[in-house]
């Protein structure tokens, strides 16, 4: 007698369950052997360099280019909203706040994941079919060490200071939309911002968020390179998840510290 | 790509991103002239503090010195009481009027400080006397109609209505 469909889907579900439950178990275990293997990554110092350049340095141009242009659309934006309500003057303040807060940060991560967090699972994964991990354990030489870590923490190094430079340069843009553009008073502008931004509440808590963008996203890059099925699907496969799964983390995590750091303000 | 190509790019990129960030703590964030820590608290207490929000500045002639750090219900007394933080450097009497201010009709909200004629100035941890509470909006549109309806009621009925609006009105104020 056959299995009922009933069965056959029952088992189906059973076998994906297993199987992710799996999945989470071996994410956890790499992720405390990645963090063991950090103090190499620090006496390698040579191969982290060279992470942060590939991620770092560049990712610069896509950071700086789209940093530039969200500033400056902020800044036309925010002024058709404001002129309603006759507070020209603090378009510095909006643009400030909310790229130092929030854009800063989940935008200049977004790209980071979809520029240098799939390079890195792409160039693990394919590390991975082509038996060089392997061959790298047959001599005796650990691929966490020599190849996961370094770059695990060339894109912790990297995220905030792109997320700086984003900030930045939308600033910038702002700036030359705002002042240069529409002709909004250079004084009000510059004085607004500095008047609102709070270091303590707005500049490191933007640059908190960036650090732990950096650490979700380069973790999962690594991850799913390590853990991708050694085919040119495989590959593929794992450089699709990295951008997804790293995209909605972040967008997931930017809700849950802007909770805890923005809520009893009073703001 | 050689070595020194590689370690010239990494440190131009770790030299402008910590520029970025110096930027953005001193040119938007005022590190500097807002950094000083040092200060004293004041403490004051309010019938109504209106929409005062933490981190409200503190003003003595427009003038910024100081910010708002906490505000708490005396539960006794039904009181607000704002605890402000004062820059080191600026000092006042110990008649100063604080008073619960808003700039423009739907501007913030700020505690601006009157300095009195005492010599004794405040320290740390003081508490200022005189203070005046916020105008609420609601409560001088309520004041003024009652004034309008106990006025109209004594021309127009002379006894029945006109005590107990008159009542109302001076409880009011």
């Amino acid at each position: 007698m056959p299995a009922s469909t009933a069965a056959v889907a029952l088992r189906r579900i059973g076998r994906a369950t297993l199987n992710s439950v799996e999945r989470l178990g071996f994410a956890a275990r790499f992720s405390v052997a990645v963090l063991v293997h950090s103090p190499s990554a620090l006496r390698r110092l040579r191969l982290t360099l060279r992470e942060i350049y590939f991620s770092g340095v560049l990712s610069l141009v896509i950071i700086l280019v789209s940093g530039l242009f969200v500033g400056m659309v902020l800044a036309l934006q925010g002024y058709d909203v404001l002129t309603r309500y006759g507070a020209n003057e603090s378009l510095g303040v909006l643009v400030a706040l909310s790229l130092v807060r929030e854009l800063g940060p989940v935008v200049a991560g977004l790209l980071f994941a979809s520029r240098a967090g799939s390079a890195i699972t792409a160039e693990i994964g394919l590390m991975k079919t082509t038996e060089q991990l392997s061959a790298m354990e047959m001599m005796a030489v650990d691929p966490l060490a020599r190849v996961v870590a370094p770059r695990f923490f060339g894109g912790i190094l990297s995220m905030p200071l792109l997320a700086a430079l984003f900030s930045t340069l939308g600033i910038f843009g702002a700036y030359l939309v705002g002042v240069r553009l529409i002709g909004i008073d250079a004084g009000s502008f510059w004085g607004n911002m500095q008047a609102a931004v709070d270091f303590r509440y707005d500049i490191v808590n933007g640059i908190i968020k960036s650090v732990v963008f950096g650490i979700a996203v380069s973790l999962i890059a690594v991850f799913e390179g390590y853990n991708a099925r050694p085919t040119a699907e495989g590959v593929s496969t794992a450089t699709t998840r990295t951008v997804v799964a790293s995209s909605l983390s972040i967008l997931a995590l930017d809700f849950v510290l802007t909770v805890f750091m923005f809520r009893g303000l009073g703001v | 790509m050689n070595r020194s190509t590689l370690d010239l790019w990494v440190g131009i990129f770790v030299t402008v991103g910590i520029g970025a960030i110096l930027f953005l703590s001193l040119k938007v964030g005022n590190l500097l002239t807002v950094s000083n820590d040092q200060g004293y608290r004041l403490e004051a207490e309010f019938d109504n503090i209106g929409g005062l929000k933490l981190r409200a500045p503190v003003k003595a002639a427009g003038v910024v010195v100081g910010r708002v750090e906490r505000v708490k219900l005396d539960p006794r007394t039904y009181q607000a009481v704002v605890m402000m933080k004062i820059d080191r450097g600026y000092e006042f009497s110990k008649d100063t009027i604080a008073s619960i201010l808003t700039s423009g009709l739907l501007g913030e909200v700020y505690i601006g400080l009157d300095s009195g004629g005492d010599a004794k100035m405040l320290a740390d941890g003081d508490k200022i006397t005189k203070t005046q509470s916020a105008i609420v909006l609601e409560k001088l549109i309520g004041q003024f109609m009652f004034d309008r309806a106990a006025s109209a009621g004594g021309t127009a009925a002379g006894s029945g209505n006109a005590a107990p609006a008159a009542a109302t009105t001076g409880g009011a104020k």
